[in-house]
């Protein structure tokens, strides 16, 4: 259970390391964001939620049954859309109105 | 590292449900005070609802009354509660409720306008942005100064009254000296205790926050505050490997729990919270296991509202089942249960409080997780005892003046810290230390190894396993403010491991099977319808029998 940055994305404007409950967001040398200790994730997915660039992705570790599928966040205003990026080249979209409440 | 004094009028250590219910019912009231709420990480997603919660557990629906969820609570924990706490908390719920919608909590209803229940005491909801929520109206107050990204690691003591803490900041290089004329104690319970369920690569993926360390009850004992019901030890009940919510399925699909024969079994053992766990426990030990939460059948329909309620409280549980490419309607959902906690929001474990939630320390409250005698509080509860402890901090800060700090205290307590700056590079690290005392705790006081259970040799043994860790993480060394706060973090829940087999050892019956299974005293007795308190003094553990607190009855603090 944890997350990747992908440095290539992250603009440096540290909001993900602003939420982490844990605080194990740091920014490298070069300004971008970094995890510092990918075991002590809890798997909150809120710096997912932050991130505009979408460059945070959330898997399962191999330990929990993860299969290399990987979730990220795009945090719309009246929406958040759960995309799931199964590795073979197809995604998959859920996405939440923020004004629906669970059904169960 | 550079030390920084701060004083105000409320000091409210953890802005979680409590913490942050608190200060926005203080700062509403009560515009001339200064308001100073303080937490590890950013409130806007710190604590265990950082991802959201899936319902509002603890409500009074149509027809039943406070009355009656008092009882339900003193069922489940089997006597051991406070009815007086219990029955001033439940009475405010759904005022809370109202309020927390009103900031913008999405509750379900009906056509009428009615909340939708879930079962009798549930609310349907979407809690994903709780914490934003909470974190919001809180920032809407400019008497209320909110101190992010700070662990507090102790509080000042001064001629026996509370009058502040202090605090690190690991990005700023500063030890916060933090004086108050009344203190609320909001941190949480206390996880990573004991081995967890997936001790590699996701040890952090559990049940309650792996970065509630237990700070508020460490910090309490260390300075002689009387503390509860630590032997009542939560154990969820939940989603293998992901560790998620299993109540969704229970009570939102109706999903009973089977074993792998398919027949059910709760009803051989009970249906309290405890016995629950227990019985799936004792299916795996007959050979029967693994054990499931009978979805296989239902809708797609019901499939697609389940993902995306785990979406908005546990977004693991939805990755593993499109990652796996089959659904709950396809496969049941495996269960186990988790490593223990002390977490008083679901048992009764924490502060010793009186009806305003004041400790047994003078200028000291304590609301939500770390107050004890009060369980199933769940997150409304814990708005409610916010409510409470902030109004009472407000009389108790209204006769004190700002308190004048002994600068010998405070000069002791940095060197203190200090120290493990100075150390020489120890052999041991402070992760190794955790794993050494999660493997104890694992091992002879009960853990998901040893089932649960423990007998008192057992118990021995782990007392003096865990001084030894003591007595090496005093000799840890910190590179960096960051690795000074594990060091701290370590500490705490060392401290809190030491209370609990204290309380462990004291209670000489199973008045709860898995929460607290002793071996050597396999039967609940009458005699032990009391609690089991403690207080440190002197380097002791001292454990303090009281009376019951039954219906229609108060307890007061005696001077």
């Amino acid at each position: 259970m944890s997350i990747k940055i992908d440095k290539t994305k992250c603009i440096g404007c540290q909001k993900c390391k602003q939420v982490c409950p844990g605080n194990l967001i740091r920014l490298d040398k070069q300004g971008k964001a970094e995890i510092h200790a990918a075991e002590e994730c809890w798997g909150c997915a809120s710096c997912l939620k932050e991130c505009s660039q979408n460059a945070i992705r959330y898997y399962l570790g191999a330990d929990m049954g993860g299969n290399g599928t990987l979730l990220y966040v795009k945090d719309n205003e009246t929406t958040i859309e759960w995309v799931i990026d199964k590795g073979d080249g197809t995604t998959e979209s859920i996405i939440i109105n923020k004004s629906n409440s669970n059904s169960y | 590292m550079e030390i920084k004094q701060q004083a105000t009028d409320v000091l409210i250590i953890g802005g979680g449900a409590a913490g942050c219910y608190a200060a926005f019912t203080i700062a509403e009231q009560n515009p001339a005070l200064s308001i100073l709420l303080v937490d590890k990480a950013n409130i806007k997603r710190s604590g265990c609802l950082a991802a959201g919660v899936n319902a509002l557990n603890a409500y009074i629906t149509k027809g039943q009354v406070p009355e009656d969820y008092v009882a339900y609570a003193k069922r489940d924990a089997e006597d051991i509660v406070r009815e007086d706490l219990l029955l001033s908390m439940a009475q405010g719920l759904n005022r809370v409720t109202q309020k927390v919608e009103s900031l913008g909590l999405v509750i379900l209803k009906d056509a009428n306008g009615e909340y939708v229940a879930r079962g009798n005491r549930n609310l349907k909801i979407n809690g994903e942005n709780i914490k934003p929520i909470l974190a919001k109206e809180v920032a809407r107050h400019k008497n209320i100064t909110v101190l992010n990204h700070v662990n507090i690691i102790d509080y000042i003591n001064q001629s026996g009254a509370v009058i502040g803490a202090y605090g690190l900041s690991a990005e700023h290089n500063l030890f916060y000296v933090l004086t108050a004329k009344a203190v609320i104690c909001a941190t949480g319970g206390a996880a990573g205790l004991y081995k967890p369920n997936n001790p590699g690569f996701s040890r952090h993926k559990m049940w309650y926050s792996p970065f509630n360390t237990g700070a508020g009850y460490a910090m309490g004992i260390r300075v002689g505050a009387e503390m509860t019901t630590f032997e009542m030890r939560f154990i969820a009940l939940r989603c293998k490997d992901t560790i998620s919510p299993t109540g969704t399925l229970a009570q939102g699909v109706l999903a009973a729990q089977i074993n792998s024969c398919g027949e059910e079994y709760q009803y051989k053992y009970g249906n309290t919270t405890a016995e629950r766990v227990y019985a799936t426990i004792q299916e795996n030990l007959a050979g029967r296991g693994p054990c499931y939460l009978k979805t296989k059948g239902i809708s797609l329909a019901q499939e697609e509202a389940l993902k995306k309620a785990y979406l908005n409280m546990s977004p693991a549980q939805t990755l593993k089942w499109i990652e796996s490419g089959t659904g709950p309607g396809q496969d049941n959902v495996e269960i186990e249960a988790t490593e223990p906690y002390i977490v008083g929001g679901h048992t009764a474990s924490g502060y010793w409080v009186d009806g305003n939630r004041a400790t047994t320390l003078p200028g000291l409250f304590a609301a939500g997780d770390v107050a004890g005698g009060c369980p199933q509080k769940y997150v409304t509860g814990a708005f409610v005892e916010g409510e409470i402890a902030g109004k009472a901090a407000v009389v108790y800060a209204a006769k004190q003046k700002l308190p004048k700090l002994n600068e010998g205290l405070l000069e002791q307590k940095y060197q203190y810290v200090q120290e493990y700056f100075h150390n020489e590079i120890s052999l041991y690290s402070t992760g190794e230390l955790e794993e050494a005392m999660q493997k104890v705790m694992d091992t002879y006081a009960g853990g998901i190894t040893s089932h649960y259970q423990f007998n008192e040799k057992q118990l021995d043994l782990a007392q003096q396993k865990i001084e030894k860790i003591v007595k090496l993480s005093k000799k840890l060394n910190a590179a960096d403010t960051y690795e000074l706060v594990r060091i701290f973090e370590l500490k705490e829940r060392l401290t809190v491991c030491q209370v609990l087999i204290a309380h462990l050892k004291a209670r000489h019956e199973t008045r709860w099977h898995s929460f607290a299974e002793n071996l050597d005293y396999p039967n609940k007795s009458q005699a032990w319808e009391k609690y089991v308190n403690s207080r440190y003094h002197a380097g002791e553990i001292k454990i303090i029998f009281r009376k019951l607190v039954g219906r229609g009855e108060r307890y007061e603090h005696q001077n």
